[in-house]
């Protein structure tokens, strides 16, 4: 209130009646003053002191006590004053319900007022009063507004059918408003159908599935009529919800494209953007040999461009949708590079915007301006923008290949200016530049190498050091180089320890004879002194692939990397065409599906593209539906995934190519989704390059054996880290049956799951797929397993934190405990698991792989082996035959040993080699085994003896699918 | 959509707050205030996410007016309302400021209550609200009255009402351009292009039906070159038209109809990028002489016919922030070195066309240690001419109202040209 006073002391406007005077009541008693002037008889009195009330309520002063004085002034015919007693109401009605009965009467009685605004008045008021006692008494009059005589009333009512839904959905679905709202859709006043469009829409977030709006060719061509005749707001809601519809055949779409594209002329930037949204929605489903389809393409680029000239804040929604505009069409605008170069004046965010959309829309024919361009951004004022300007040249260099030499040469100018943050980031884009183009521009490094002490950014650091590494070989002093970066080590971040480790290790592979100390050093650094588990286990790859195998090393360390992509931080393609559904909202100025910010069931339908489906292409469209859908792998594995990714960390490629925008989604289903596409990426990249290798398949297979004995406890667990995070099964960890599908949709309403079971680290894990294949949200996750003859149980509650949308699927693991109620089951290793969810509960079984019991402490000692061995009598020994098995019987030991089945002796007589073999159930059963492998025979024998011989039918089984596998 | 508005003075203060959704409680309030309005750091967007709970600002001199919401609103339209809401405002009670928003806050909330139902932006054409939202208590009005209301603000025709009477009927269209150009220090036109307004001010009586007419490239094209008689065409790269205008007709015919609101209204606004006529020519020529100076000369040239005259001519020269004096000789006009701004402003009042004038100057710089280069930004310039940049010629606007007894004959109409400097720049 301090500016109120201040008001007060210097008000030379005093001699007018204003209102500004209310704001500046005295402090002492001031409830209780106006309390005796609302009360009073006085109508002016009355209405001073009513706006008195109102500002304090807009200061946020409670003025609640005065709840019984307020309402008392609602019976008057003064509108103004009616008007702040509404105002109040609206504010206060809910935190005093039973006052707010008082008011009911008054507005039952102001809905059958004879002005059509009295009526309205008190229609749109008694929605926004949210008290439940109070919704019974709005149904009467509501449903006589609904069909009020004068649209006035009627656009109001429409509206407040989504306030009533909003505070008692059930309510409003008893009462039948929504079939009267619906047909108001064919009301003859234009703005009544608009109203009754947005409140539908909104209705109908809610209820995804329950085809509230019921679009058809009738109602769209309704929409289309009122489209032409309602103010600019209800052309927007009109416009948004078209975008909803799916037209039957590209006949229909190119019609309805028709008739919206007049509105790209619209003075309101949200009506054109809305348009836009409509048609790059329905373009889709044109074919692209139709002339109409490349006069609409040409008919696009003008209005966007002149949503350039609106207000900045718009102009920063226009190029936030102009960036997805222009990934998924990038012929819209690419003649129209210059509109987009910043101009000084711009907001920063405006700037910096346009940057962006620059970068895209480079080729070799506008290249020249944008680096001229570039290069005057690169000296303004705003770091960040200098910063994004720096960047954007080193991304021209990869993405327009002629143009490289003139990038990298601007870069080099540039890093003479010697101001710090632009040295850094060119070193950091030039970094990138060598990855594309290999052996071309390292003339430079010289001019880089001068610069090393001016870098104190981590990633600039971490770039530098790459570079030194890579290069070695062509760097005098690259030992030294590398050596000061040694000595402050620990005090690096870990993104420049981890760089510097392997830089150092490519220097000792290039150069052995002279750098052998250094990378002792480095070696012993990461291994020993460093808490960081990433660091450590590198370390200690490097170190066992140095000491067993050096020419694997080089292999493996020197390997060729796969070229870095031209796209950088493109927006991954199922959700660009989620956002492009969402052209014109927040979701599209954020970049976010809407299931990211918005909370509860709103907004959590993922809307996609329609397929096109032209009346020759019909045989097509599923292909182009499902692609759409969710299988987005299909176009990935030529990007390569920009962060946390797992190859380039073996490759020793650290820093990802330069991101700027898309932060990952905060959601864990979304994050989920991520790993398996890294995850499948990483899989058939593995499989083809390194898994099929056989020195690193050696190389790794023959290190447990030479590795001193205390290093191996903590490698063993290393490497699973190591792997485990995306979830690949590596050929050297414990064998883990392919996914296979546990429960069909069909049988559990449209619910799908998937899985298999997996051992890693101790912890034997459940891992699940869920994917949801029905029209609705799935939520209320949970699991339960039957009594099953282990004590298998979860350990935890089945993770799935957020809703499962349509179409969506989400990667689960579940971890298992084996102290469950025990049960004997049919086969032994049968599991029956029941998974609830907000729909219903199913039931379904899957038989796990007995080796998930085996415990790590399996191994038996040689003379309790022997002892045991004689003391099981004959009877409970198995025969058993693998056949056509080609492993030699060390291969087989060591591929068993992942699965935690010990050697624990070997014999050869007469060219027949004899493994003996212990394992130890999660319950403590012990079974022993006789392995039987004769050279040049693929048929294996098997014997097993054990205390409990049921067991031996499942044991048998897992030897035969890990030795297979 | 719209959960709720602020509107804040610039110490984050609270003139006007008002929640239209349950989502949104009193708290949003604080946050946009400290994480915003009390942020040291700049605005970085016009659009906060402060936890799940997005902030739409603009701000108006030192007034920020913010929208709120929890769901995934239509941000233009959010954006669009916002200034709409701030024009309501003006038409109302003139500048927003602090002191118009305390005096008109009992107003200001009935007007959000009725251009904003439940976050759905409904009629806020002024001319319709003025009609039943008028501040001066209760008026009786008589049923027809009533009803007229309604329906105007309902009705397909919502930006204006019946029964307008004029003793004369007269209208003032005004062509106004804003230029911007972007030029190398070489005299090389980066971009260059004109944004463009056509202001209708219309006395007329009744319902009248307008049709307006230029020289727009497509339309005279098609009428074929007999009909062009001599008039230059120009291709107007995008258009855009106030919604009394039928959209679709202009798509299919391209040809402008309407019934204007009664008053001003900006009928509409285009863009030209093509043939340009740049009125003025900035050559830079910075020299720096040692460490601690640096010469500047300025010459401008103005390129139009010479019997016309630009005014208002402002030359703005960026000097570095570590400048310790200047001396300025200039041929024409007064130029003096604003040391708050940073640069040279030399202005001159009148500059007829086809004329050249000169200015140099000599900065005393003081020696820093300061590494960072100047970043030299561009010479900007303002200017006024009485001709349109972009070539535009208005050929026509018919009225015609059929109901009464007056003919486009009889209808007195004004035309005005200014083409103005938007941004105007010559880097050096």
């Amino acid at each position: 209130m301090e500016w109120a006073n201040q008001l007060c002391e210097n008000r030379q406007f005093g001699s007018k009646m204003t209102d500004s005077k209310y704001f500046t009541t005295t402090k002492k008693g001031e409830i209780f003053e106006l309390k005796a002037e609302l009360n009073s008889d006085k109508k002016e009195k009355k209405k001073e002191a009513v706006k008195k009330v109102i500002a304090s309520m807009t200061v946020g002063k409670d003025v609640s006590a005065l709840f019984p004085d307020v309402v008392n002034c609602m019976q008057t015919d003064n509108l103004e004053l009616k008007k702040l007693v509404y105002l109040y109401l609206m504010n206060y009605a809910k935190s005093q319900p039973d006052m707010a009965i008082m008011a009911v009467n008054t507005f039952v009685k102001d809905c059958e007022d004879a002005n059509p605004l009295i009526r309205a008045l008190a229609v749109r008021t008694m929605g926004c009063i949210r008290v439940d006692k109070i919704t019974e008494y709005l149904c009467e009059p509501l449903r006589k507004c609904l069909k009020d005589e004068d649209p006035y009333v009627r656009k109001t009512a429409a509206v407040c059918v989504a306030k009533l839904h909003d505070i008692n959905a059930q309510l409003v679905e008893d009462q039948g408003f929504l079939d009267t709202l619906k047909d108001l859709i064919s009301d003859s006043n234009p703005m009544v159908v608009a109203n009754a469009v947005a409140a539908l829409s909104e209705i109908a977030e809610s209820h995804p599935n329950s085809n509230l709006l019921d679009l058809n060719p009738q109602s769209i061509n309704k929409l289309l009529t009122a489209l032409n005749e309602c103010t600019e707001w209800g052309q927007i809601f009109i416009l948004d919800c078209l975008a909803n519809y799916t037209p039957r055949d590209d006949r229909e779409s190119q019609s309805i494209c028709e008739r919206v594209t007049p509105r790209l002329s619209h003075a309101n930037s949200a009506v054109v953007l809305s348009a836009v949204k409509v048609l790059m929605k329905f373009m889709e489903m044109l074919p692209k040999d139709l002339d109409y389809y490349s006069t609409l393409l040409k008919k696009l680029a003008p209005p966007l461009v002149t949503l350039l000239s609106a207000e900045p804040e718009l102009q920063y929604v226009a190029l936030r949708n102009i960036n997805l505009i222009v990934q998924k069409r990038p012929e819209i605008l690419k003649h129209e590079m210059k509109v987009f170069f910043v101009k000084y004046n711009d907001p920063i965010y405006v700037k910096l915007e346009k940057l962006d959309i620059m970068i895209r829309l480079a080729s070799q024919a506008n290249i020249a301006q944008v680096l001229a361009e570039l290069k005057e951004y690169a000296t303004e004022v705003d770091v960040d923008f200098v910063r994004k300007a720096v960047r954007a040249i080193g991304r021209c260099a990869i993405k327009v290949e002629q143009s490289a030499e003139r990038c990298v040469s601007t870069l080099l100018d540039l890093i003479q200016t010697k101001v710090n943050y632009v040295v850094q980031e060119a070193i950091v884009v030039i970094k990138d530049i060598f990855r594309k183009y290999p052996n071309k521009y390292e003339s430079v490094i010289a001019t880089l190498c001068e610069n090393l002490d001016s870098l104190d950014e981590p990633e600039a650091r971490a770039a530098m050091i790459w570079i030194v590494g890579e290069y070695a070989e062509r760097i005098d002093n690259a030992d030294e180089l590398l050596e000061s970066f040694l000595e402050g080590f620990h005090d690096e971040s870990t993104q420049v320890q981890l760089q510097l480790l392997t830089a150092i290790v490519k220097l000792f592979l290039k150069k052995p004879t002279e750098t052998q100390e250094l990378v002792q050093q480095v070696l012993s650094l990461a291994t020993q002194d460093s808490d960081n588990p990433d660091l450590r286990d590198r370390g200690y790859i490097y170190w066992r692939l140095l000491s067993t195998d050096p020419v694997a090393a080089k292999e493996v360390v020197l390997a060729e990397k796969p070229l870095i992509s031209e796209e950088t931080d493109l927006i991954e393609p199922t959700l660009l065409e989620e956002l492009i559904c969402h052209i014109g909202t927040l979701a599209s100025v954020y970049h976010k599906p809407p299931s990211a910010f918005v909370e509860g069931s709103r907004g959590v339908m993922h809307k996609r593209l329609p397929a096109r489906t032209g009346s020759g292409e019909s045989t097509e469209s599923p292909d182009v539906g499902t692609a759409a859908g969710g299988s987005a792998p299909e176009a990935a594995p030529s990007i390569i995934p920009s962060q946390g990714d797992l190859l380039g960390d073996l490759l020793n490629l650290d820093m990802a190519p330069p991101t700027t925008s898309g932060p990952p989604p905060p959601t864990t289903g979304m994050q989920m989704g991520g790993m398996d596409l890294l995850g499948g990426g990483l899989d058939s990249l593995l499989g083809g390059d390194i898994g099929g290798s056989p020195a690193m398949g050696a190389g790794f297979g023959a290190a447990p054996a030479v590795m001193p004995a205390s290093l191996n406890a903590p490698v063993g667990g290393g490497l699973g880290d190591l792997f485990d995070l995306g979830g690949v099964g590596m050929p050297m960890g414990a064998y883990i049956p392919p996914k296979i599908v546990w429960l069909p949709a069909m049988k559990a309403k449209g619910l799908e799951i998937s899985g298999t079971f997996a051992r890693r680290a101790g912890v034997i894990q459940m891992e699940l797929i869920l994917t949801n294949k029905a029209m609705s949200v799935m939520t209320d996750f949970a699991i339960q397993f039957n009594r099953n003859s282990f004590g298998l149980a979860p350990a935890g509650p089945l993770q799935v934190l957020t809703p499962l949308g349509p179409n969506q699927t989400i990667e689960v693991s579940l971890p298992l405990s084996t102290v469950g109620p025990v049960m004997k089951m049919d086969p032994l290793n049968n599991l029956q698991v029941a998974v609830k969810n907000n729909i219903d509960v199913f039931y379904f079984s899957c038989q796990y792989p007995i080796s998930m019991l085996f415990v790590e402490d399996g191994k038996m000692e040689r003379q309790v082996f022997l002892a045991t061995w004689k003391d099981i009598p004959n009877d409970n020994e198995s025969q058993f035959q693998i056949k056509d098995c080609h492993l030699n019987s060390d291969a087989a030991s060591s591929k068993l040993q992942g699965s935690n089945i010990f050697t624990i002796a070997k014999r050869t007589v007469e060219g027949q080699d004899m493994l003996y073999m212990s394992i130890k159930l999660s319950n403590g059963i012990w079974v022993l085994a006789e392995l039987r492998v004769q050279a040049g025979n693929s048929n294996y024998t098997i014997s097993l003896k054990c205390r409990a011989p049921e067991v031996s039918q499942c044991v048998f089984q897992c030897y035969e699918a890990v030795l297979k596998n | 959509m719209i959960g709720g508005l602020f509107i804040y003075n610039h110490k984050g203060e609270v003139l006007i707050s008002r929640v239209y959704r349950d989502d949104i409680g009193r708290n949003a309030v604080d946050a946009f205030r400290v994480n915003v309005i009390h942020a040291r750091q700049q605005v970085r967007s016009p659009v906060t996410n402060i936890a799940r709970t997005s902030f739409f600002h603009v701000k108006r001199s030192n007034i920020w007016l913010a929208a709120v919401t929890k769901q995934n609103v239509n941000a233009a339209m959010v954006f669009e309302f916002l200034y709409k809401m701030c024009d309501v405002m003006t038409a109302y009670f003139g500048k927003i400021s602090e002191e118009n928003i305390k005096n008109n806050f009992v107003l200001i909330y009935e007007l959000l209550d009725e251009i904003l139902d439940f976050g759905y932006p409904q009629n806020s054409e002024t001319g319709a609200l003025k009609t039943f939202i008028t501040q001066t208590g209760i008026k009786s009005q008589s049923k027809e009255e009533q009803s007229q209301i309604t329906s105007q603000v309902t009705g397909q025709i919502g930006w204006r009402r019946e029964g307008i009477k004029y003793r004369r009927n007269e209208l003032f269209l005004d062509v106004l351009e804003s230029v911007n150009l972007l030029m190398s220090p070489q005299g090389q036109v980066l971009s260059a292009h004109v944004s463009g307004r056509v202001v209708m001010k219309s006395y007329l009586s009744g319902m009248p039906e307008c049709k307006f007419g230029m020289n727009d490239k497509i339309v005279i094209d098609k009428q074929g070159k007999g009909g062009g008689n001599g008039c230059q065409s120009i291709a107007i790269d995008d258009c855009t038209f106030h919604q009394c205008v039928r959209l679709s007709k202009f798509d299919a015919e391209r040809s402008i109809s309407f019934i204007p609101p009664d008053g001003e209204c900006e009928l509409m606004r285009y863009r030209t990028t093509k043939d340009i006529i740049l009125p003025f020519r900035v050559i830079p020529l910075v020299r720096e002489v040692g460490r601690t100076k640096l010469e500047v000369k300025v010459v401008i040239k103005s390129n139009f016919k010479p019997s016309l005259l630009a005014q208002k001519i402002e030359v703005r020269i960026p000097t570095p922030l570590n400048t310790s004096g200047v001396q300025v000789i200039c041929m024409k006009g007064k130029a003096k070195y604003k040391a708050s701004e940073n640069a040279i402003v030399w202005k001159i009042k009148r500059m007829a066309g086809m004329k050249e004038s000169q200015i140099s100057a000599e900065i005393e710089l003081l020696p820093t240690n300061d590494k960072k280069k100047w970043a030299r930004p561009p010479i900007s310039m303002n200017f006024e001419v009485p001709f349109a940049p972009s070539g535009l010629k208005v050929r026509y606007l018919k009225v015609f109202e059929p109901k009464l007894n007056y003919s486009d004959h009889d209808v007195i109409k004004w035309v005005r040209y200014i083409g103005r400097s938007g941004i105007y720049e010559t880097r050096c």
